[in-house]
């Protein structure tokens, strides 16, 4: 099984790391041609804007959605990676994402950085809280039918499934708690049965 | 129970602009300009260091009134600078809700002897640097990223280079050292045995260290990822130059893609004219910003 992780912007180095330590085979991606060996990919923290526009830049949307249509990916998103996933981004639509994830997020629904918070969230299919970071952190205002809510915070979804599109507004790779990747990797798991 | 201002969120922020490239802007328009693109983050000052430079006299914090409208005009993180040691400035910013304060040697310093308590903070703080004993003191005096310095405002890159190779290099010495010899290290830099332990085990600095100061090409911001940036922050080298717009997002993409000849040949073609810039060897010691702290 391999798992890429969107190295356009952010915090790819803290995924990368928590996926090798689960022991699957990691590739960072920047072009259109590196996500055709893909069963899993990861779409990190960061800015949003930065790495929706670099994507359709150099054609990355594309093959990601092509792959991912084709029953071959499954996808993960942390924060910004939340907001590339999404179909409608509350007040911002013009920017570039991919839409595949049916709910509407809204950026920066905290506030600015004071607001930035860490704590410990209690996960449907987990049985302890997992500490969660939350960084002027993105929250779902809107879900569509065949999306399961995971974990809310003050009743607004923050971390949320759609079959093999996992999302969550916090971002489990800065610390050390490894059960939302390990979730992950069970869903490309199945996208990699499916290529056999 | 939710905990804010902790030294995660203040580190994990700066993690988040990795690959990215921060820029320097003084209007709302310019600000947006920098958005569209590509960049993870501005820096809203009053004038650029080029013109600190040329023009002189005392540079301080710019009109809070100005970042104020900057932050309303933009969707992504705001940052602004303060003087060193300017307690007050700060915390006006802090009051404001910036996202980032830079305690910077751009502007006049304020205080020539004490940093700010940055740790007293709930908002993240960045700091110059120009080698490792200044990058690890300003981490103790609670810097959540670091930039190491450059000569900001001459569009000439071979001082952030010289610095950035000193703290890159004395990593690497860092973590060839055996435990005897990392105290009597510790105590030559003037930093915490604590935190050169940590550089030995990571082979890095414990946060985010961005490269400053003369960068000025897509070329400049992909020679600095070679050397070990986490990412750049771009003074006057994008409007001071003759087309702003073309020039950042080259260099936007050329953080991204710096070791990708082919993106970076095609981003590099056909930019118009750059920023005319000084040669930082002209400069006497007087002149230069990055020695104003250390």
């Amino acid at each position: 099984m391999v798992i890429g992780v969107l190295a356009l912007q952010g915090d790819f180095r803290e995924h990368a790391s928590m996926a090798r330590f689960l022991g699957v085979e990691v590739r960072l991606v920047r072009l259109p041609e590196e996500v055709g060996l893909l069963d899993g990919l990861i779409i990190t923290g960061g800015e949003s804007t930065t790495m929706g526009k670099l994507m359709v830049k150099y054609g990355v949307d594309r093959a990601i959605v092509d792959r991912f249509d084709a029953g071959r990916l499954a996808i993960y998103g942390t924060c910004a990676g939340m907001i590339i996933l999404a179909r409608d981004i509350e007040g911002s639509q013009a920017q570039p994402h991919l839409g595949l994830l049916d709910v509407t997020v809204q950026r920066n629904a905290f506030g600015r950085q004071k607001e930035s918070s860490e704590e410990d969230l209690e996960i449907e299919g987990l049985d302890t809280p997992l500490h969660a970071v939350f960084i002027r952190a993105p929250v779902i205002i809107r879900t569509g039918p065949s999306v399961k809510v995971l974990a809310s915070v003050a009743q607004r979804p923050v971390y949320v499934q759609q079959g093999r599109l996992l999302a969550s507004s916090f971002h489990p790779e800065l610390g050390s708690d490894t059960r939302v990747h390990e979730h992950f990797l069970r869903l490309a798991e199945q996208s990699s049965n499916r290529e056999v | 129970m939710a905990e804010i201002g902790t030294t995660k969120v203040k580190r994990g922020l700066a993690e988040m602009f990795k690959g990215g490239v921060i820029m320097d802007v003084t209007t709302v328009d310019q600000a947006k300009i920098a958005e569209e693109a590509g960049a993870v983050s501005v820096m809203a000052l009053a004038r650029i260091p080029a013109d600190i430079r040329r023009e002189g006299g005392v540079a301080r914090a710019a009109d809070p009134g100005l970042v104020e409208q900057i932050m309303d005009a933009v969707s992504i993180p705001v940052m602004a600078k303060v003087r060193i040691g300017h307690i007050s400035e700060a915390r006006i910013l802090e009051y404001m809700g910036i996202d980032f304060i830079d305690e910077s040697e751009v502007l006049t310093p304020a205080d020539v002897t004490y940093h700010i308590d940055k740790w007293q903070f709930k908002i993240p703080f960045v700091c110059g640097a120009r080698n490792l004993g200044e990058a690890l003191r300003r981490i103790s005096e609670g810097a959540a990223m670091i930039r190491t310095k450059g000569e900001p405002g001459t569009g000439d890159v071979s001082e952030a280079v010289t610095n950035m190779r000193a703290v890159m290099n004395e990593v690497r010495k860092v973590q060839s050292m055996l435990e005897d010899e990392l105290v009597v290290e510790a105590k030559e830099l003037g930093v915490n045995v604590e935190l050169l332990r940590e550089v030995r085990v990571l082979g890095r600095l414990p946060v985010v260290n961005f490269a400053a100061g003369g960068i000025a090409t897509p070329a400049d911001a992909a020679l600095m990822m070679t050397l070990g940036a986490d990412g750049v922050f771009v003074g006057s080298g994008i409007f001071k130059s003759s087309d702003p717009l073309p020039r950042a997002e080259a260099i936007v993409a050329a953080t991204t893609y710096w070791e990708d000849p082919k993106v970076l040949f095609e981003v590099s073609k056909g930019l118009k004219e750059g920023m005319s810039g000084i040669d930082a060897r002209t400069l006497v010691e007087l002149d230069k910003m990055q020695v104003r702290d250390n």
